[in-house]
This record gives structure tokens, C-alpha cells and sequence, in this order.
């Protein structure tokens, strides 16, 4: 079987593919005996969690589990998204727009109709989240397909080029998160614990941050590097490279 | 015994898990192992999800909740071993890992 690439991946049952299979049907079968051995019925947390949604300050208790109740855990997430741009950005650098063709225009017009929409649905589901269905993360990944978009078509050499404001939304959903896990300290709280009655506030400012943020980190993977900031073009065009 | 919904489902999981294991350890080529990496991932999650079904009335919460935020970090996770990959490649020629190399050929 040949892999695309060219390099031969052999699907040979070698003895030491043979042990490593014996290996993970092992571990497999275990791993199956303990789920069947599991209770046919049980609640979990989850009659914790809907005893307590009307402390949460929001009517769904998925979200109320993501922003209050596992508030650490999300931050810390969030955390973990900017270090994989931080990580993306420090090992290669953006294809340049040339490199891309020009967008067809059925595609132009088709994102024309489009691309509002989608912004309008992110929104949408930022704001549902509180009582149904919906939150930063599935806004965040509709805003990210907006921004995808405009790179497939070569529209977004604006967006990546404006370095200051583009690291400034990276952080923001961070930066926001923990100045409210940190705020509510100021009040006798403990850490990320919202007081009773601005806790919905506080979890849709903490949403309204982290989409933003959530949308710029994935398309930031999907450009897969560093955007050539105003400096780099600048010297690159001094070095004889056109910038756009 | 009836196999219940959720069991179907859990086991499934376990199976997709076991499926990427194995490939991970035995392929050599890295955008296989990433691949095994996501396959694995959502084994996990399917597996979450089944297990927070078994909760009555209402499934539970918490389980769904990881999984929300889970997906969007494995996906996170994916960018970045996509990055390094390509680095692996631009160095050294090669799409598979320094220690896999003559025995992957």
C-alpha cells in the first residue's frame, strides 16, 4: 500500500506487529469487560448539577457545567488553545496570499450570501447558550469556518496582517477569563466562584471573549503559521520580496 | 442480557480507541500517527457521551461538557502536530520520526 506521499507504509503482519496487536485487543478486551460491568443506570452528577443550575446564573446545564461548575478546567482549555497557536506560530510562517489562486466567483458570490449569515448564527448560538443548546465553543468554531472561508478565497491578507490587534483577540478570551476568575476575589469569593447574582453576566462576558478567541485560534491553525507582520514585509520587500 | 443503546455505543468507542492505539504504535508515517492520534480522541468521546446517557431523566451534563471542550482542543492539538510535522518534513526529507526511519522505509 502506498502512502501518497510516495513512502511505502507496509501493512506486513511483522512478530513485533503481531505482539503490539495481541497488546491492544488485550487491553481492548479489558477496557470492554469494565464497561460492561458498569451500572445499566446512573445519574452521575447529573442530579448535582440540575440541583444546582438556578445558583449557575444560566439555564443549560452543559453550560453551566463548561463556565461555572468546571470553570478551571475551561480556563485552563483556553489556555491550551493559545499555546498551540503560540507553539504553530513559532515553527513556521504563513504561505504568502500569492501563493494561493485567485477565488473562482461562483465561491465570491457564494460567501457574499453566506459568510453574514454564519456571523449572525455564531452570534446566535453564543446567545442560546445560556438556555439551550449552544456556547462559546460551537459559536467559536462557526465564526472560525467564516475566517477559513476567507482564506480559501485569498480575502484575508487584512485580517492576518494586523499583527497588534490579531494577538490582542488571540489573548482576549484568556485574558477576560482570568481577570473574572481573579475579580471575583475582590468580592470574598473564592477563585472563579461568581456571586450569586452576576453570574450570568459574568459567563456570557467570559463566552462573548472566548469566542473571539476560540475563532482566531483555529483559523490561525488552519493558516498553519505566523502571518508576515508590517515589519517582516517591510523587510522583505526590502530583500527585493513583494509583501502582497 | 439486552444491549442496551448506550453500551453499544461505549463499546464502540473502546474499539475506536483500540483501533488508533494500534496504529499509532505500529505505522511509522507521522500524518498516520496524527490520524491514529484523532481516532483515538474520538473514541474517548463517544465513550463520554454514552456513559453521560445512562443518566435519567435528563443525560448527564458534565461528561457532555468535556466532550464540547475537548473536541475543540484535540483539534488544537492536531494544528500543532501538523506544524511539527512539517517541520520533521522540511528538515529532514522525510515524513516519519528520526528513530522510525530505517526500519519504515
Amino acid at each position: 500500500m502506498n502512502a501518497p506521499d510516495g513512502i511505502t507504509d507496509d501493512t506486513r503482519l511483522t512478530p513485533l506487529r503481531l505482539i503490539i496487536m495481541l497488546f491492544v485487543l488485550t487491553l481492548a478486551g479489558a477496557l470492554g469487560w469494565a464497561v460492561c460491568s458498569l451500572p445499566e443506570y446512573s445519574s452521575g452528577l447529573a442530579v448535582t448539577a440540575l440541583a444546582e443550575l438556578s445558583n449557575s446564573g444560566v439555564l443549560n446545564p452543559v453550560t453551566a457545567a463548561v463556565l461555572n461548575y468546571r470553570g478551571y478546567d475551561t480556563l485552563l482549555e483556553i489556555a491550551v488553545l493559545l499555546l498551540a497557536v503560540i507553539g504553530v506560530w513559532s515553527l513556521a510562517q504563513a504561505e504568502p496570499p500569492a501563493a494561493f489562486e485567485p477565488a473562482s466567483p461562483v465561491l465570491l458570490s457564494f460567501m457574499r450570501i453566506v459568510l453574514p449569515l454564519m456571523i449572525l448564527i455564531a452570534g446566535y448560538l453564543l446567545w442560546i447558550g445560556s438556555f439551550a443548546p449552544g456556547g462559546a465553543f460551537q459559536g467559536g468554531a462557526v465564526l472560525a469556518g467564516v475566517l477559513v472561508l476567507l482564506r480559501l478565497s485569498n480575502q484575508d491578507f487584512a485580517i492576518w496582517s494586523h499583527e497588534v490587534w490579531l494577538r490582542f483577540c488571540l489573548v482576549l478570551g484568556l485574558s477576560v477569563f482570568i481577570a473574572v476568575a481573579v475579580g471575583v476575589m475582590a468580592g470574598g469569593g473564592k477563585l472563579l466562584e461568581y456571586p450569586r447574582a452576576h453570574a450570568g453576566m459574568l459567563i456570557l462576558l467570559i463566552e462573548s471573549a472566548a469566542l473571539i478567541s476560540i475563532a482566531l485560534t483555529l483559523a490561525a491553525l488552519f493558516v498553519g503559521g505566523r502571518a508576515l507582520s508590517d515589519e517582516d514585509s517591510s523587510s522583505a520587500s526590502e530583500n527585493g520580496v513583494q509583501p502582497k | 442480557m439486552t444491549l442496551e443503546p448506550y453500551l453499544l455505543y461505549a463499546l464502540a468507542g473502546v474499539g475506536l480507541f483500540a483501533i488508533g492505539l494500534y496504529a499509532l504504535i505500529a505505522r511509522t508515517h507521522l500524518l498516520r500517527k496524527i490520524l491514529a492520534l484523532n481516532v483515538m480522541g474520538t473514541g474517548v468521546f463517544l465513550f463520554l457521551v454514552a456513559i453521560a446517557y445512562r443518566s435519567e431523566p435528563v443525560a448527564d451534563p458534565v461528561p457532555q461538557a468535556m466532550v464540547l471542550t475537548g473536541i475543540v482542543v484535540s483539534v488544537c492539538a492536531t494544528g500543532l502536530a501538523l506544524a511539527l510535522a512539517h517541520r520533521v518534513q522540511t528538515t529532514t526529507g522525510r515524513m516519519v520520526l528520526p528513530e522510525n526511519d530505517e526500519s519504515g522505509a
